[in-house]
């Protein structure tokens, strides 16, 4: 990491961004776009993210090196989700879970673990 | 800069002995600092990652239990944070240029006023107002009105922010030792390495916190209702 000072007017533009982006979000809520909403959401929310990290976070400046260990965290959070999901989402042969704070209807759940 | 030897450096207090100058000595406190938020990533992404699968399998609940949060709290402690965020790189800006400790200890307690006005909403505004409601699982759940799935939904609300807000209280602790710090002269543009770790975890607390909003607050969108 060579020492790079960042100019103060990029900072306020970073967070003006920050603001519209958090206003933006909050506004798509309002409208129905169905699976759409979660989609918008979660696409501002990484917008967000990069630019904290590559701006506020100095990774923009930062060398190769930090910046693989970052992308090898992210990527890793990527294999706990997706492979987790791909695990639940094609498990027929497990029951619906019903109401989870009922703990006899976990009990036909044990009693196949057993 | 890295062919520079120790011994002509007027400024090798400033370097630990391990390290050539203070570029290398930066890039080490840098990588040390990320490798532990790396492992922040993992413990927050285990929260995640079970919100997603639960989500899936009762995802009515949760838009039921997503409509029960108040948007404008959500959105105004999204804000503050933002803020708060912007201070602390002014902190760090102050001392990397050498303005006087006075500028850098005035945007670090801005800083600490804006993540006690962050808690402060969550609690006062939000998590007291849940109690009241019957929303807090396990100690006062109004299982009849709102149903089991939501009671789900609001263990996920409570243990996300919850998790949020103990890295919020340790962020102030760490803020109040580089008010320390900064007042005995500790830094100067050649050597700030605390600060800016600390920027680090501060803006890794803020991105949790971008991504919980609209998972907690936005779910399916508010149209239906028109918020509150």
């Amino acid at each position: 990491m060579s020492e790079h000072i960042v100019p103060v007017k990029t900072y306020l533009a970073v967070f003006v961004a920050l603001i519209l982006l958090t206003a933006l979000t909050t506004g798509v809520a309002y409208f129905d776009l169905g699976p759409f909403n979660t989609v918008a959401a979660l696409v501002i929310a990484v917008t967000k993210m990069l630019l904290v990290v590559l701006f506020f976070m100095h990774v923009k400046y930062s060398s190769g090196m930090t910046k693989i260990v970052i992308i090898a965290g992210v990527f890793w959070l990527a294999i706990l989700i997706a492979l987790t999901m791909a695990d639940e989402m094609t498990r027929v042969w497990t029951p619906d879970p019903g109401p989870w704070s009922n703990p006899s209807l976990l009990l036909p759940f044990v009693s196949r673990l057993l | 800069m890295a062919a520079h030897s120790r011994l002509h450096d007027p400024h090798a207090a400033e370097v630990a002995h391990q390290f050539e100058d203070p570029e290398q000595q930066r890039e080490a406190d840098s990588l040390g600092m990320w490798t532990f938020l790396v492992t922040e990533i993992m413990f927050f992404g285990a929260l995640f990652a079970s919100y997603v699968i639960y989500r899936s399998l009762y995802p009515a609940a949760f838009e039921t239990g997503s409509h029960l949060l108040e948007v404008k709290f959500g959105a105004t402690n999204t804000a503050v944070l933002i803020c708060s965020s912007l201070t602390m790189v002014l902190a760090i800006y102050c001392a990397q240029t050498g303005k006087s400790k006075s500028a850098i200890i005035t945007f670090l307690v801005l800083t600490m006023l804006l993540g006690a006005a962050f808690i402060g909403i969550k609690l006062h505004f939000e998590w007291f107002h849940d109690y009241a409601e019957g929303l807090v699982p396990g100690i006062n759940f109004n299982l009849a009105k709102y149903g089991s799935g939501v009671e789900l939904f609001m263990v996920f609300y409570f243990f996300m922010t919850g998790l949020h807000a103990l890295h919020m209280v340790i962020g102030l602790g760490i803020l109040t030792v580089l008010v320390v710090m900064t007042a005995r002269g500790r830094f100067s543009p050649r050597y700030y390495a605390p600060l800016d770790i600390s920027g680090l975890y501060w803006h890794f607390v803020d991105i949790i916190w971008i991504f919980l909003f609209p998972l907690l607050y936005l779910i399916g969108g508010r149209y239906t209702h028109g918020g509150h």
